[in-house]
């Protein structure tokens, strides 16, 4: 029986009707065409579709919509002030912290979350937190090296 | 995923009472990390969902009385980074800080997880050597289990299909206790492991072994406690040899079963190695703490 949520995404309010079977990751991207957000391994080991739940990384595939009812998601396209891009984003582009680009959503969602929590991280909690966010590339490395410099600048 | 009926009850009490009417056709779903992947995989096919999400009042770490209390619905990242936790029972904190990954432990439960009965997980070894128990309630009772009763099977608890599990009570182990949790991960940091080894050793005078508990995760379809291992040990002086000939006791203990994180016989070879090792780091604890307190 489809049901009625109410959220904040990206600080804006939104009203929707929804199956109680729908993950967030698809009420995301179908629902709200907001795309950023990707869904890779679809069992939380991934982390391409992490997104900010009342603040928290969480992924969004292992998530009901339905639970979301009343909480603000950040997605990656609400990470960015206008248009400027945040601290972590930049950091991302100065120092190639991407390649294909398929995990860079989630890279930066996680990352942001980092250091919303530990704004200058050793390289050891960078690593730790970010082991959660796979890179099919393998540009680890630099994905790292932003993330340190993204903590450095702040 | 199929298609449920979909409720978020705001009270325990509500919660039960759907459970109740609901029977086996119901499920509970706390942090989802473990239920939502069965469901996705039609292991779990419930007619009825009844998300915790609203009941707050499920979610603390409380010490009482010799105790720590942990509320069923408190996530693994507040046990990881509690100071009571940590100060208390740092071998808890030490084991969630092994599970999966931060993003996973934001949203996982301590009730959910071992609800959830995977003989893979990393805390349930832990909560074996502490001597844990948990607390189940239905609408009419509450009973109080101890982990030695709990795990049944894969994924199967002694839990009714009308009860649920509302609180873990852990035993501050004493003063002159040392713990280990190790896992041993041939692939990734945040995969299940091979095999899992918890130690809790409490030394008495002359280290002589006055408590000692060992159990596995991931060598059996439930975790396990190595009790013919701990009876050699126990009223024994602590040392290599001792620890040695009990983990290769401990080998006969265990029930590995093949899979892609190595084959059964390995996993028996690696239980002996991560016992041995695991009783060695709970020794060099216990001493460290033991100077500790004699410096004070």
């Amino acid at each position: 029986m489809a049901q009625t949520i109410q959220l904040q995404v990206n600080g804006a309010p939104y009203e929707r009707e929804i199956e109680p079977n729908r993950l967030l990751v698809d009420f995301i991207r179908y629902d709200l065409g907001l795309t950023g957000t990707k869904e890779g391994c679809s069992v939380g080991v991934c982390g391409a579709c992490a997104v900010l739940l009342d603040g928290k990384m969480v992924s969004s595939c292992l998530t009901l919509a339905a639970s979301v009812d009343g909480s603000s998601i950040t997605t990656v396209e609400g990470l960015a002030a206008e248009d400027e891009m945040n601290a972590v984003q930049r950091a991302f582009v100065d120092y190639g912290g991407y390649q294909c680009g398929i995990c860079t959503p989630g890279q930066v969602v996680a990352a942001t979350a980092l250091l919303n929590e530990n704004p200058s991280p050793t390289e050891d909690e960078v690593k730790e937190w970010m082991m959660g966010n796979l890179c099919r590339c393998t540009g680890y490395y630099k994905i790292l090296e932003a993330v340190m410099k993204a903590g450095a600048a702040k | 995923m199929n298609g449920f009926e979909y409720h978020a009850p705001d009270s325990l009490q509500e919660a039960l009472q759907l459970l109740q009417q609901n029977g086996e056709d119901a499920k509970l779903l706390a942090g989802g990390t473990g239920l939502i992947n069965l469901m996705k995989q039609r292991l779990a096919q419930p007619a009825v969902l009844i998300d915790l999400r609203k009941i707050s009042d499920l979610n603390y770490v409380k010490p009482d009385n010799g105790t720590l209390r942990i509320g069923a619905l408190t996530r693994h990242r507040q046990v990881e980074t509690s100071a009571e936790v940590k100060e208390r029972v740092p071998l808890l904190a030490e084991t969630y800080k092994h599970v999966a990954t931060v993003r996973i432990r934001n949203v996982a439960t301590v009730g959910g997880g071992l609800a959830h009965a995977d003989p893979n997980q990393d805390p349930p070894p832990a909560y074996l050597v502490l001597g844990a128990s948990v607390k189940a309630v239905s609408s009419s009772e509450e009973r109080t289990i101890p982990l030695d009763d709990f795990f049944v099977d894969y994924y199967e608890t002694v839990l009714q299909p009308d009860e649920m599990l509302t609180e873990i009570e852990v035993p501050v182990p004493p003063a002159n206790t040392g713990t280990a949790f190790i896992k041993f991960l041939p692939k990734t940091a945040d995969d299940y492991a091979t095999v899992s080894a918890a130690a809790l050793l409490t030394l008495g005078e002359d280290e002589v072994c006055q408590e000692v508990r060992l159990a596995f995760g991931s060598a059996g379809s439930t975790a396990i406690r190595a009790r013919g291992a701990e009876d050699m040990l126990r009223g024994q002086r602590a040392s290599v040899e001792a620890f040695r000939a009990a983990a290769e006791a401990a080998k006969d203990e265990v029930d590995p079963l093949s899979d892609p994180r190595g084959s059964a016989e390995y996993k028996r070879d690696m239980a002996e190695v991560f016992a041995r090792r695991a009783l060695e780091q709970a020794l060099a604890d216990a001493q460290a703490r033991l100077a500790a307190s004699g410096r004070r």
